[in-house]
């Protein structure tokens, strides 16, 4: 009896030591690991689409809620405009999703480029897709809501030679960023008018 | 049978080097050891899983009621992980995005648990940090040697910088999982072949 006493003391006394140092450290870290996150996660591809903006776009972003789902959508301003909005979308490769930023000019329309954020695409295949600005500039300039397919499906977009898996997955993230823009274009238009950066 | 402080400190470096010598904990030897920026990182990682804990478990020996021991020494080791992978996500996320699951998989490292329960639970404090310590380094050597090799021959690079001219064409295959068996049994090999003399 005297054994068990002791087994379940010192149990819960380690335990609760533990959860209180983890949970102490966690409180100090939270603010900072979130702000990582977004540096570089998203950050360097959203910093290499909105490149010239004179804003800092991770800074300036707003929510809004797509298909029961929060957005984020982050303000581009140039010349004074804040006229570029960019989000993420994703497209099934062939090692899961490839999240892909598509920033969309809002006055025009157009794509005003496009940026991959994370992917586990294959190394020296798929993940060329990373640095491959021949392929990824095909986007440029499309309106916003184009059927882009690569060009063995019938479509415009070169693929990626030896990566047609992951050219398609590129293209159908890109396809639904239009759906998306569709939806939320009254919000987006919305909340730029009332933007003060 | 009375070994030096010295002693319990090398034999991690050689003698029971750990993925060579005592051929533990695989998992990630194999599936991090894409370069040597992420062989050193789960290394240290470990080191300081291995040390904290090691140093603990010690600590408490008298205390933990024998019967419960490896659920004591999960908590303590699984804390220090935790601990590892917040600090690791707040100061250092790059390489957290690299190394993934592998960090909570930290705990369930047989050299971890191995240390406590081999070493750690019948030593004093002093001899089991510095047995942590050195079967620490051994491991973050070992990891960083396999790394090296991995990267060099797979992307032509050494921590990120160029190694050979830009004609070398990158052997992919050394990068990718079944270039990590093939890697780490040459090593293994050349180990014995040295050990044996």
């Amino acid at each position: 009896m005297r054994e068990m006493i002791k087994m379940v003391i010192v149990l819960t006394v380690l335990s609760s030591l533990s959860g209180g140092l983890l949970a102490a450290i966690r409180n100090n870290t939270q603010e900072r690991i979130d702000s990582q996150v977004l540096k570089f996660v998203k950050g360097p591809a959203i910093q290499k689409i909105l490149e010239g903006a004179t804003n800092n776009p991770i800074n300036d972003r707003f929510a809004i809620p797509v298909d029961e789902e929060e957005k984020n959508f982050f303000v581009g301003v140039f010349e004074g405009v804040p006229k570029v909005v960019a989000f993420e979308t994703k497209g099934g490769g062939y090692g899961g999703d490839v999240g892909v930023m598509v920033a969309v000019d809002v006055k025009t329309g157009k794509i005003h480029g496009v940026s991959v954020t994370t992917h586990n695409e294959t190394p020296g295949v798929g993940a060329r897709v990373e640095t491959h600005e021949d392929f990824k500039s095909q986007f440029k300039g499309v309106p916003i809501g184009t059927e882009t397919k690569v060009k063995k499906d019938g479509g415009d977009i070169t693929a990626m030679s030896g990566a047609t898996i992951t050219s398609r997955a590129v293209c159908t993230a890109v396809r639904r960023a239009g759906d998306l823009y569709e939806k939320a274009k009254p919000q987006i238009k919305q909340q730029l008018s009332s933007f003060s950066g | 049978m009375a070994k030096t402080l010295a002693q319990e400190f090398t034999k991690g470096l050689w003698e029971e080097i750990p993925p060579f010598r005592l051929v533990l904990g695989l998992c990630p030897v194999l599936a991090v050891t894409k370069s040597v920026e992420n062989g050193l990182g789960m290394g240290i990682a470990t080191t300081f899983v291995l040390v904290c804990s090691n140093f603990l478990v010690s600590m408490l020996r008298n205390v933990i009621p024998s019967k419960i021991r490896i659920a004591c020494f999960i908590i303590i080791i699984a804390t220090f992980v935790t601990v590892v992978e917040l600090l690791m996500q707040a100061f250092a996320y790059p390489l957290y995005l690299q190394l993934g699951i592998f960090i909570p998989l930290i705990v369930v490292n047989c050299i971890v648990l191995g240390r406590a329960e081999a070493f750690a639970s019948k030593n004093n404090p002093v001899f089991s940090v510095a047995d942590g310590l050195g079967i620490g380094i051994g491991f973050t050597l070992s990891l960083s040697a396999l790394g090296a090799v991995r990267e060099v021959l797979g992307e032509g690079t050494f921590y990120g910088m160029q190694v050979f001219g830009p004609s070398f064409e990158p052997f992919t295959f050394m990068v990718e999982a079944p270039g990590a068996f093939v890697c780490l049994g040459l090593m293994l090999c050349l180990m014995n072949l040295a050990g044996s003399r």
